[in-house]
């Protein structure tokens, strides 16, 4: 389980966070969703480290932690691939990175390859493939990472509709067939109830849990289950206000 | 591109036309100005002694790019990896450029003596800065996400540089080496100038001080078409080594 306890953060003037706590459970799926520029990419940013915490305390696995650099894989909107490597080197790069026997993890990259229909393009490059293929690179390189979290930052935004709701199914084998806990920003409601155990719905800076919605429908989703209609409707109601709170 | 060609070649011919023509009507003495036809002529005629004097001035620019490579690359990255250091040396790198290659030329001559390392450090501090500042301007415009997703691999410095840093800033480095290639013979020749035996520099100044101009011009032809020799090159490199673009 990670735990975010108390944490804080200003930037001058600005309150991304006060007294913001969190618990995403093992193996499971938490979405946070909130209007734009609540701060979700910095509460990612400060959880990896990238910018200091001013207080606070996280927790991974009962353990506390100065940040999950080491602990969490993070894939984001951008699939940052480098166009100088190839696709199977560039899923290798973590392995490369940490020193890990490359053998074992060109075989583990391979059949990666093959699980998400990217086999026959170990050899391309980056740019001579569609965004579709990159992201799920990309997603293959986040699985290369020897890490039990996962940190998604609207992994599937920059992507076209139809390319997303087929990499969505792939998001969900991060959670069924490798077991990670998964925590993921979206700005995207329907991608959110698709795949969340538990939908967290973010106020306005600074960002504190508005509702949590703990959603038991077996997965995989459809759009269409009245149950979800519902639920949508719900939490497209608390972002409105949250957008009209944020106006005033 | 074809369009282009042939507009850069028919200005080219038309500029050439032009001289000859207005040397011949006008009977310009060859010590004064040489004809395009003539200077032409000398350059292939003379070949004996033009092709030995170039061969040192190309021997000097290219040790010299070598020598100011192995100082400009470790020194941008060292200047990268520390912010303080390139704080400090700054100053220093922009009055090395302040002060004109001119007034330094004399000096090298008589703390280096008339052979070759006199001119190959004149072309190696000339190409210097190009190539440090462009590298380092590479090193720098790579960007933020990337450096992180290396940090969050656990990545050190070292293998950053090697896997993210270098290939990011290869571009940069070309440009800067492009710069630097076609400004080396700059170098090079006034070192001949100043103090020589050897090279197409101090052909030029012997054969003014005969009024061979035409061969002047001769000498002048050939250092031009080692420059643009010499970019074809790291052109070349270039495509080689940035296969990705």
């Amino acid at each position: 389980m990670l735990k975010i306890s108390n944490l804080n953060k200003h930037f001058a003037d600005l309150r991304v966070f006060e007294q913001f706590n969190l618990a995403v459970p093992s193996c499971g799926f938490t979405v946070l969703i909130g209007p734009s520029g609540c701060g979700k990419s910095t509460l990612f940013d400060v959880l990896m480290g990238a910018v200091p915490k001013d207080r606070g305390k996280f927790y991974w696995q009962n353990e506390s932690v100065a940040n999950l650099a080491s602990k969490a894989a993070y894939m984001q909107q951008n699939d940052l691939l480098l166009p100088w490597f190839s696709l199977l080197d560039n899923a290798l790069l973590p392995a490369r990175i940490v020193g890990s026997n490359l053998t074992k993890a060109n075989d583990k990259a391979l059949d990666l390859f093959r699980r998400l229909k990217l086999n026959g393009f170990e050899s391309y490059h980056p740019q001579e493939v569609s965004g579709g293929m990159r992201q799920r690179c990309a997603l293959v390189r986040t699985l290369m990472f020897e890490h039990d979290l996962v940190l998604l930052d609207e992994p599937l935004s920059a992507l076209d509709a139809i390319t997303r709701r087929s990499l969505q199914s792939l998001l969900l084998l991060l959670q069924v067939e490798f077991h990670k806990t998964i925590l993921m920003i979206t700005h995207d409601i329907e991608e959110a109830l698709l795949l969340a155990d538990e939908l967290v719905v973010l106020t306005h800076r600074p960002m504190s849990i508005r509702e949590k919605l703990v959603l038991e429908i077996p997965k995989p989703r459809q759009m269409s289950d009245p149950r979800l209609v519902a639920i949508k409707d719900q939490v497209i109601q608390q972002l409105e206000k949250e957008l009209n709170n944020a106006a005033f | 591109m074809q369009r282009s060609n042939l507009i850069a070649a028919t200005a080219v011919i038309g500029i050439l036309v032009f001289w000859e023509i207005t040397c011949r009507v006008l009977q310009i003495p060859d010590f004064i100005l040489p004809a395009p036809a003539q200077i032409l002529t000398v350059s292939i005629s003379k070949m004996d002694i033009l092709l030995p004097h170039a061969g040192v001035t190309l021997l000097e620019i290219q040790i010299g790019i070598l020598l100011s490579l192995s100082v400009a690359v470790p020194l941008a990255m060292l200047m990268f990896r520390r912010p303080a250091v390139e704080k400090a040396l700054a100053p220093f790198l922009i009055a090395s450029q302040a002060v004109p290659v001119f007034a330094i030329a004399p000096l090298l001559v008589v703390w280096l003596g008339y052979g070759l390392t006199s001119k190959v450090l004149m072309a190696a501090i000339i190409i210097f800065f190009p190539i440090t500042v462009n590298l380092l301007e590479g090193f720098k415009s790579c960007r933020r996400e990337y450096r992180i997703l290396f940090q969050l691999m656990g990545a050190g410095f070292f293998k950053t540089m090697r896997l993210l840093y270098w290939p990011w800033a290869l571009p940069h480095f070309f440009a800067g080496l492009k710069v630097g290639v076609s400004v080396a013979t700059i170098g090079a020749v006034i070192g001949e100038w100043v103090g020589a035996q050897k090279g197409l520099g101090y052909l030029m100044i012997q054969s003014n001080a005969r009024l061979r101009v035409d061969m002047v011009f001769a000498a002048i032809l050939w250092l031009s078409l080692m420059g643009v020799g010499l970019w074809i090159l790291v052109g070349f490199m270039e495509r080689k080594f940035i296969h990705w673009q």
